[in-house]
Order: structure tokens, then C-alpha cells, then sequence
């Protein structure tokens, strides 16, 4: 009923080839878009941007770069959260020692920055690969940590390690308010979904497939091991720095090298695994899982069990709770979240006759 | 049928009734209600910590409901958030409790150095005070650069230079420091890394030399370390440690032979949660203390009393009322009872909002008659704090463990005040100078 694609004819081959082939879905992501930039802002009370939606984006974004190297690449990586951090704190340091850096100019600063770091703890990726490729992502992981507390430098010299990041002010306009930061954030998640969605459609998304399903296969039919390799680490990192800068600069303000650990790695590998690894929108459920679900859990808990259960009880019933729910959706749906809405839109399609 | 109508009408009408009821009672209670956030962890690595010091926290705001019906006739209500000592939940948990009560929040104190950084600029937008007591920003202790938080009773930096002290007082005179070596053995972190430069200045005055060694979070790996020590034979050691570094560290010591009477440890590394697991490897460990343990002292008996006794305590193991932990957790309260009650002479009897609040912290004086009254004579040191220093006494007493239990082993140690002083403002005037705040003006602050 819904999806009923009657009288949708593709006549050319643009028509055939566009990101959403079908007109509900185009409607539906128009729909969500202008919920997300007009309603949303509006609506929302400045708890759930800041302290909700906000970090969803972000995570959102990181969990969506680590998706280009291990959903499409096949690439495993536990070095996500390091990458993150390269990107707030490169970002950090172009505002500080470069006169009059626009902010944006500093997001991608940092991005490339953590790609430039992906690319040589990708290099490994050339000669091993699964779990001792993990092994050596992990090196990047402790090593990186280690470097921003070692070296004074990157954090301005400040005597705790932390660093504060400076305001952000696009053509003199400031972002400070809730609203303001959350338009920016998903402004620029929108427009890095979009072109990582892209990507995967078109030739390097390809090659990048070709590789994580059988690279000799794929060297034989002509894709440039090392060029593919490199470029999903880098495309990747580059993803995971802007999510670090925009971490830094638009949710906490003020953060430490031991803020991104290993702990954050896992997270953003649980949300793609649990979202759907392979999957554009994949990150963004896997995001809102890992993100939300136990602070509604927190606020449940907190609301109608504080007086009734002890409070040890009632704190590790949120992570009894969540760990149930993540093995539940891995045994009813092995591939993801992604894939329990692609299974259901199918059946939509064949609606009222599903098979 | 039309049974089921009137019985649907009459269940309609009295569930209605009953919110309205509520609302009614909501609106009536908010009245007189003071609301205080704790964003509390009570799982992951920390849980030890944040149970004693939360559950003290707690229960010594229920004695003072119970006991005395609230503050000046307000009651005091309070809510938990669960942070799992995590920057981003404690954020969450920050945004979450900020509107909640009838004035809002009216203190954040998250019990993490990581959290304070965290929603170090919010609290200044939002104008909710921040107390950290005993860890958190060192240069916040400058109220003219920082009016809204307040790193009380002592800082990190006063600690070093009491450790010094005490170390002095062991050697027989502070002079007496000059050529001895001290090792200072860190969680490598915006925590252990606060005590470097102080100490650094300490041995270019007193003359000795001093050693930091590094150990990785969470520290639970200190061989390298330890080896280093037995290589450089050090006079002391300090133990910066935290969590499963504590110890980790003080069985390494007794592998390596190093004596423990000669290890002096930070805070977060004196209480029964830290020398017990170590078993016999921590008799004859020092570490130093803004509260001292047991349960002897009359705040904690009236805790007991109006309390447990009706079987409302907040800890399921009644055996850890009286730890440090537990203790630093009525420190906490006392602190924010008593805030309540200074801004409650000038505001009036009622709610305070986190503004009024500020000016509560920022004027409590809790001299040594004050202390007698609240039953906590040498439970913790005195404190006055003003628009200009927040951090208030600076006193350290230092507790040993005699294999059961903690013991007190010295008076309050004043620190160093004028290198601290001097440190934290030039440290402020930086911050200042970098985010272009303007310092108060103390004279004119009323």
C-alpha cells in the first residue's frame, strides 16, 4: 500500500541510477530532512538537542567512517575512537596557531589530519589482515592516546593535557545556542551521508566491495590493492576526525586524550554492528541504539525504580537490560537493524501478497 | 453494557481525579523543595568510589530531612543519573537534572576530574554552581576567573606540597629533604599529571630530586615501573594512583621489597577500598585524606540513628558507613547542606536557585564551633571560602593503614600556600587571558 510502485516507469538510465530509485523513499528522506532542519530545532527543548540529538549526530558520523573501511572495505578496525581524537585536536591546534582559521576550514583540517594518520596505520592493512589487522589498528589506538598526553604541544601546553575548543563562528555569525549547533552538526553530517552514500554506489564503493569480498579475485580483475586499501583508510579516518573535531567544538567543549579510549572504539564497532555493517543507514540505527537506548534505560530506571530497588541493583539492571538487547537483536536479525528495515520495506513492496 | 459505560466513566473520572490530585500535591510540595542533581556511577571501574560517596552524600541529606525536617523548613529532594564515570553520559546527565526541581538544579558536583572539564564553560551559561571537592580543576580555586566553581576544601596542588611536608616532618625537619630522592608514580592522566609541576617547584626549593614515573591507565601493569624504582632506590615514594592502580602499586612495592612506610598515597588512594584488596601489601601505607575514616564521630551516629534505624540508609553494605569513601560522601553533604543554609539567611527560607546557590558556596564559613554543632569535629578540616580564594582551607591529614583499618597519623598539614597561590594565579590569569574573561572585582562583590 504504501510502497505500491504502480505507474513508477524509469525511462533513462539517470532515472535508473539515482540514490533512491523509489518515489517514497525520495519523499520519506525529504520528510525526515525537513523534520530533522525545520520541526526538530523548534520543537525539541534544548536537553534533547544538546545532550541527545547532538552526540547521536556525531556518533552517527563516526560510527558511519568506521562503516566505509569495515562494512565496505572489510577492513576491521579497533582505531576509531584514536582517529577521533586526531580530528579535535588537529582542529583544535589550527585554531589556535592559524590567525582568522574559518571553523569549517578547521574541521577539514582535522579530518585530513586524522587521514593522513589513517593512511600510515592502514599500511599494515597491505600485508595482514582480520584479526591481526585489528592488532595493529589497536597499536594506532594506545599509540595516538599516548602521544596527545606525552606531547605537550597539542594541547597548548596546558598543565592537565586537556584542551578548550575555541568558539565557533562562521561569517561573523557565533554559534552558541543549542539550536545553532545542532543545525551545524547535521548540516554537516547531511552533506558527509550524502557523499558517502555516493561513494559506496560508485566505483571506488566498488572496489572497496571487490576488496572486502575476495581481494586476490579483486587484484585480478585490476583494482589497485593498495590504492583501495589506503583510500577506505583515509575516507574513513577522515570521516572519524570530523566526528572527533565536531565532538570537541559542538558537545563537550572542553576534552582529554583519555576521553577517546578503547572504550569508545568498541562503542562505535557496536554500532555498526549492531546497526549493519555495509549499510549507509546502518550507522545512523546502530548510532541511535548504542547512544540512546541506555540513557532511556537511565531515565526509566531513575523514574519509576529508584524508590523501589536498591541503587546498585537499579544501576546494573540498565547494563543487564542493555546487554540483553544487544544479544536479542543479534540472534533475530545477525545482519544488523539495517537489514530488519530492508526485509520489512521488501515485504512493503509485495504488500498485501508478501513472500 | 451500560454498566461498563458508567464503570469506564467512573474509573475515567477518578484516574483524572487522581492526577489532578497529584499535580495538585506536585505543585503544593515544589513549593518548599530544594532539588539537588547527582550524577552518580555506581558500575564500571569507579563503582567503589562513586557507591560510598554517593551513598554518604545521600544519606546525610536524609538524616537532615529527617532529623530536621529539611533546611530552614525545606526539604531537600534529589535525583540520581547515572554517569558510569563516562564524559559524554556525564554531559547527558548534566543537560538531564539542569531543569529539574522547582529553581533547577542548584549544585553539580560530578565526582570526576573528566565531567568538571566537561561542563566547565556550561555551568557558567547555565548559573549553576559547580562544586568539586577534592579533585576536578586546580586554577578554579581563583573565584575571580572562575565565579562559579568551586574546587573546595583542598586542591590537588595544596596536597603535593602537604605531602612534601609530611614527608619533611618523617626526615626530621623539612631542611632535612635537601639530596633525598622522591619518586612520583602517576595514573597518566589530566588526574595524575595535576600534581607534576607543583612537586617540580617543591624539589627546586627544598633541594631534592625528584622522579615521575608514568603508569598507563588503568594501571593494573606496573612492572617497568617498579623495576625503575629498585634501580633508582628512592627515599619515598608518592602514589598518584586511582581505581586498580592503588593496589596494583602497593603489592608491586611488597614484590619489590620497597618498604610501604615510605610510600605516601594521594586521596583517591586512601581508603579500604584500595588497601584491602592488596592484603598484607598495604600495612604501613600513608595516604593523605581531607576526611578521615570511622564511624566514631556524632554525624555519623545521628546517619545511624534517624537513618538505618528506620531501615531508609542508602547502602546495602552497612559495613562500609565510616569508610573513606562512605565519609567523604557526608563531607559532600555538610558542604551542600551548609551552602543551603548561608544563601538561606540572605535569600530567605525557600528554594534557591542556582544563582542564589553561588552566593551560598561563596560565603560558607564553617569555623570549629560550626564543626562541633554538626558533629563533626576532626571529621574534616575548616573551611572559609571567598569571592577571591574557593578553595578554602587547604588542610591534609594523613591516615595509615594498620592492616584493618585507617589510622590517623597527623594533625591537619597546611600547605604551601604562597607557591599555590601563586601557581594557581598565574595558572587562572592564562585561562583568563585564552577565553578573554575579565576578572571580578573582589572588593566590590557584596
Amino acid at each position: 500500500m504504501l510502497y505500491r510502485e504502480a505507474g513508477q516507469f524509469k525511462t533513462s538510465y539517470a532515472a535508473d541510477q539515482q540514490i533512491f530509485p523509489i518515489r517514497q523513499d525520495r519523499i520519506g528522506i525529504l520528510i525526515i530532512l525537513a523534520i530533522a532542519f525545520f520541526a526538530v530545532p523548534m520543537l525539541f527543548s534544548e536537553y534533547w538537542l544538546k545532550a541527545i540529538l547532538i552526540p547521536f549526530l556525531i556518533f552517527s558520523l563516526a560510527a558511519l567512517g568506521l562503516n566505509i573501511l569495515t562494512g565496505y572495505a572489510g577492513q576491521l578496525s579497533l582505531g576509531s575512537a584514536a582517529f577521533m581524537a586526531v580530528g579535535a585536536f588537529a582542529s583544535y591546534n589550527f585554531m589556535l596557531r592559524v590567525d582568522g582559521m574559518p571553523i569549517l576550514l578547521a574541521f577539514i583540517g582535522g579530518g585530513l589530519a586524522a587521514a593522513a594518520v589513517g593512511i600510515a596505520f592502514g599500511l599494515p592493512s597491505l600485508r595482514i589482515k582480520g584479526f591481526y589487522l585489528a592488532v595493529a589498528t589497536l597499536a594506532a589506538q594506545f599509540f595516538i592516546v599516548w602521544l596527545l598526553t606525552k606531547v605537550g604541544w597539542f594541547s597548548n601546553y596546558s598543565s592537565s593535557g586537556v584542551i578548550t575548543a575555541q568558539d565557533m563562528e562562521i561569517l561573523g555569525y557565533r554559534f552558541v545556542t543549542p539550536e545553532a549547533k545542532y543545525l551545524l552538526v547535521l548540516a554537516i553530517v547531511v552533506v558527509l551521508a550524502l557523499l558517502a552514500k555516493n561513494m559506496v554506489r560508485s566505483s571506488v564503493g566498488r572496489a572497496w566491495m571487490a576488496v572486502r569480498d575476495m581481494d586476490v579475485a579483486a587484484e585480478v580483475i585490476g583494482i589497485r590493492i593498495m590504492h583501495t586499501k589506503l583510500l577506505a583508510f583515509a575516507v574513513s579516518s577522515f570521516y572519524c576526525g570530523v566526528a572527533g573535531a565536531l565532538y570537541a567544538f559542538a558537545y563537550i567543549g572542553t576534552v582529554e586524550p583519555e576521553g577517546f579510549s578503547l572504550d569508545l572504539s568498541f562503542k562505535i564497532l557496536f554500532m555498526i554492528i549492531i546497526g549493519g555493517v555495509g549499510s549507509i543507514s546502518g550507522a545512523f540505527l546502530g548510532a541511535a541504539f548504542i547512544v540512546l537506548l541506555p540513557i532511556a534505560l537511565d531515565v526509566i530506571v531513575q523514574q519509576w525504580l529508584a524508590g523501589v530497588l536498591p541503587p546498585s541493583v537499579s544501576s546494573n539492571l540498565q547494563l543487564i537490560v542493555f546487554g540483553g538487547l544487544i544479544i536479542f537483536f543479534l540472534i533475530v536479525e545477525p545482519h544488523g537493524l539495517a537489514r530488519l528495515w530492508q526485509i520489512g520495506k521488501e515485504k512493503l513492496r509485495l504488500w498485501p501478497f508478501p513472500h | 453494557m451500560k454498566t461498563k459505560t458508567l464503570s469506564k466513566t467512573l474509573v475515567g473520572s477518578v484516574i483524572v481525579g487522581g492526577l489532578l490530585a497529584t499535580a495538585v500535591a506536585d505543585a503544593f510540595a515544589q513549593a518548599k523543595e530544594q532539588f539537588i542533581g547527582l550524577p552518580s556511577y555506581r558500575v564500571g571501574a569507579y563503582a567503589a568510589g562513586g557507591s560510598g560517596v554517593f551513598g554518604g552524600w545521600i544519606d546525610y541529606m536524609a538524616m537532615i530531612n529527617e532529623r530536621d525536617g529539611g533546611v530552614g523548613g525545606v526539604k531537600l529532594t534529589w535525583e540520581e543519573c547515572e554517569t558510569e564515570y563516562n564524559n559524554a553520559r556525564g554531559v547527558e546527565c548534566y543537560e538531564r537534572l539542569k531543569k529539574k526541581g522547582s529553581t533547577g538544579n542548584s549544585v553539580f558536583q560530578p565526582v570526576s576530574t573528566g565531567i568538571t572539564y566537561s561542563v566547565l564553560d556550561k555551568v557558567v551559561a547555565d548559573k549553576i554552581p559547580m562544586v568539586t571537592i577534592g579533585y576536578g580543576r586546580t586554577d578554579a580555586a581563583d573565584g575571580r576567573v572562575f565565579p562559579w566553581v568551586f574546587p573546595m576544601i583542598t586542591t590537588y596542588w595544596s596536597q603535593a606540597t602537604t605531602m612534601v611536608k609530611y614527608i619533611g616532618s618523617k626526615e626530621g625537619g623539612i631542611d632535612k629533604l635537601k639530596g633525598k630522592k622522591i619518586v612520583y608514580l602517576y595514573h597518566d592522566s589530566a588526574f595524575g599529571k595535576e600534581g607534576l609541576s607543583v612537586l617540580e617547584k617543591q624539589s627546586q626549593k627544598h633541594g631534592f630530586s625528584f622522579v615521575p614515573l608514568p603508569v598507563a591507565h588503568p594501571g593494573n601493569e606496573q612492572q617497568s615501573q617498579w623495576l625503575k624504582i629498585r634501580q633508582e632506590k628512592p627515599d619515598w615514594v608518592i602514589l598518584w594512583g586511582w581505581g586498580v592502580m592503588n593496589p596494583t602499586a602497593l603489592k608491586a612495592a611488597a614484590k619489590t621489597g620497597y618498604p610501604r612506610e615510605k610510600m605516601v598515597g594521594v586521596w583517591w588512594s586512601g581508603a579500604e577500598e584500595d588497601a584491602i584488596p592488596a592484603g598484607d601489601a598495604s600495612k604501613g601505607f600513608t595516604a593523605a585524606g581531607f576526611n578521615v575514616a570511622g564511624p566514631n564521630y556524632p554525624v555519623i551516629k545521628a546517619i545511624q540513628d534517624k537513618v538505618y534505624k528506620q531501615n531508609k540508609g542508602n547502602m546495602e553494605d552497612k559495613s562500609r558507613i565510616g569508610s573513606v569513601y562512605y565519609n567523604r560522601g557526608v563531607v559532600h553533604g555538610i558542604i551542600t547542606v551548609e551552602a543551603i543554609r548561608t544563601a538561606q539567611g540572605k535569600y530567605g527560607k525557600r528554594p534557591l536557585s542556582g544563582e542564589e546557590m553561588r552566593w551560598g558556596f561563596e560565603h560558607i564559613d564553617i569555623d570549629a564551633k560550626r564543626l562541633k554543632e554538626l558533629g563533626a569535629e576532626g571529621f574534616m578540616p575548616n573551611l572559609k571560602i571567598t569571592c577571591a580564594d574557593h578553595e578554602g582551607s587547604g588542610l591534609v591529614k594523613y591516615q595509615q593503614w594498620d592492616g584493618k583499618q585507617w589510622k590517623i597519623v597527623s594533625d591537619w598539614i597546611e600547605p604551601d600556600r604562597e607557591m599555590v597561590r601563586g601557581m594557581i594565579e598565574e595558572s587562572a590569569a592564562k585561562y583568563a587571558k585564552e577565553k578573554g574573561i575579565t576578572p571580578r572585582d573582589c572588593s566590590k562583590e557584596g
